[in-house]
């Protein structure tokens, strides 16, 4: 067949389809009217075009063709159930599977931040100097003025009266989503920017913690950070383990090719950092309305704190076992 | 063909032609998108001020989400595109030419940090000028590419010419370059089109000078009566 009779024969196909994908690109193709053709249409026209080919149709005419092709392919393969239950289903049960599969990059990245953490803490404790050779000494003043054991409200804000907890949950979401983010991406660095992330914050957190109790204001301290940092402390460990997991892909990457053991590790990654963000959210949320508050007594504190840390581990151990559970 | 065409093909067995975008327009799109984003802030910085307290809040909130989910938001919901790729025609697609989703554009835009590392997208610059499809770090981690958005093509009229059949058999790559010189013959000037037709004048035994009229004829019986 000719070219020109081709084109005549199947002219009024293109043009429907070619309204049809304008629809669909704006966004506009809910009515069923208008896609229950589409499959099968797009799949017409790969026949056609493989005519065409086949048949050494002119090149720009191939092209239009192709065009349409690469558009219709584009609206064929989009992802279109409901970001919402896909996220429930997530963290209802495939986070939980998830952390599991990837615990040894956890366990890793635990390691790193709590023995950081654990060991600046005990050496600041045994020689009170060190502190500064982390924190510069303003700093550390403007730590001793937050903890203060007489404040009426502990934290970052915490001269400020209760109308700013907006004010706190605003400034935390900011700043520890973006510390776990950095923590992530850094694994792209063969792993060694997260270790600095892990390693940083650990020392810097330990420094504080260690000096704080020992000068004494461990109690405001200790039963201010224990309720976030169940879900704080996690996040960061879970964006370090997803940073360490790109880091292994290229040091280690096994059977494939560097590139694709990063894209293979990215797309499991960017799950841990999904579930990562969630717990910084609680975390900002309990760190601003919760942990600042100061009319709980001290022991109330650690025991909704320990409750929360339970939380977190029951959920991260349990969630997700039974199948069918999610599905 | 002599260009830097990604070939992908389809479940339907279709090649699909993606156009990698290189540095420069990418750069451009970018730069771009930094300065919706300035102006964003600026603005909402301006409005939050003036609501207090509450509105520090939200004001932080805001700073977040433009800070990091801009792009991904725009990416996702907008086919592909942030306001500067659309503006310079660009559009994030993944390797195999589907939309992008979720997962990748946030892998993508999370991995933007290191290509900005020492200072100034230093290392994605590098990357980007030296992969064949010119992907930055945070592409290939996520498997997404950016491309050239095609407009639509419209096939350009052949030169009127009585329809005569090649007195010798073609093979197709001959049929395609004859057509496509009946086409693109608005597009070059006449002392060209003389010299490049003149070559198969022999081979179709014309004169010179007949040769161009000679190939649109043909072109014009390849294709079939108008």
């Amino acid at each position: 067949m000719k070219q020109s009779q081709f084109e005549t024969r199947h002219q009024a196909e293109w043009q429907t389809f070619d309204e049809t994908l304008a629809a669909l690109e704006r966004g506009k193709g809910n009515q069923p009217r208008l896609i229950a053709d589409f499959p099968a249409a797009y799949r017409r026209l790969c026949q056609q075009l493989a005519l065409a080919q086949s048949r050494g149709y002119s090149m720009r005419f191939v092209e239009r063709l192709q065009l349409l092709v690469q558009r219709g392919h584009h609206q064929l393969y989009r992802h279109r159930s409901p970001l919402g239950g896909r996220l429930l289903g997530f963290f209802l049960g495939g986070f939980g599977r998830l952390v599991r599969a990837e615990w040894r990059y956890l366990a890793a990245a635990s390691l790193i931040f709590y023995g950081s953490l654990l060991g600046m803490a005990g050496l600041v404790l045994a020689f009170p100097e060190l502190v500064y050779s982390l924190i510069s000494p303003e700093q550390v003043a403007e730590m001793e003025a937050m903890y203060d054991p007489d404040a009426s409200r502990l934290g970052r804000f915490g001269e400020r009266g209760s109308a700013d907890d907006w004010v706190m949950f605003g400034y935390y979401v900011m700043h520890n989503i973006g510390i776990a983010f950095q923590t992530f991406a850094g694994g792209l660095l063969f792993g060694l920017g997260s270790l600095f992330y892990l390693l940083f914050n650990g020392l810097i957190i330990g420094a504080i913690a260690g000096h704080l109790t020992g000068i004494g204001y461990d109690q405001p301290f200790w039963s201010f950070v224990i309720g976030h940092g169940a879900f704080e402390l996690t996040a960061i460990t879970l964006a370090g383990a997803a940073g360490l997991k790109l880091g292994a892909a290229l040091v280690a990457p096994g059977r494939h090719t560097r590139s694709e053991a990063l894209r293979v590790a990215a797309a499991t990654a960017v799950q841990l950092i999904a579930g990562a963000i969630l717990f910084l959210l609680i975390a900002a949320f309990i760190e601003a309305y919760w942990s600042s508050m100061t009319y709980p007594s001290a022991p109330v504190k650690y025991a909704v704190g320990a409750l929360l840390w339970l939380l977190v581990g029951a959920y991260l151990t349990q969630s997700g076992r039974r199948s069918h559970a999610a599905e | 063909m002599l260009d830097n065409t990604l070939r992908v093909e389809t479940p339907e067995g279709i090649d699909l032609l993606l156009r990698p975008a290189g540095l420069v327009p990418r750069a451009l799109a970018f730069a771009l998108d930094l300065l919706i984003r300035g102006a964003l802030l600026a603005a909402l910085g301006v409005a939050f001020a003036l609501l207090g307290k509450f509105g520090m809040g939200v004001g932080a909130l805001l700073l977040f989400i433009v800070q990091w989910w801009y792009m991904v938001l725009f990416e996702v919901l907008n086919q592909g595109r942030t306001p500067g790729k659309q503006w310079l025609g660009l559009h994030v697609v993944h390797d195999d030419g589907t939309p992008i989703g979720w997962a990748s554009s946030l892998t993508r835009n999370l991995l933007r940090f290191v290509d900005m590392l020492p200072f100034g997208y230093f290392l994605g610059s590098l990357c980007c000028l030296w992969h064949p499809s010119f992907k930055r770090l945070g592409d290939l981690a996520a498997g997404t590419v950016v491309v050239y958005r095609e407009s639509n093509i419209s096939a350009p009229a052949l030169p009127a010419a009585e329809a005569v059949a090649s007195p010798l058999p073609l093979t197709l790559a001959e049929q395609h370059a004859l057509i496509a010189f009946a086409e693109r013959h608005s597009t070059l000037s006449a002392e060209r089109r003389l010299e490049l037709a003149s070559i198969l004048a022999e081979a179709l035994q014309v004169a010179p000078a007949q040769a161009e009229t000679r190939i649109h004829s043909i072109a014009r019986s390849l294709v079939g009566p108008a």
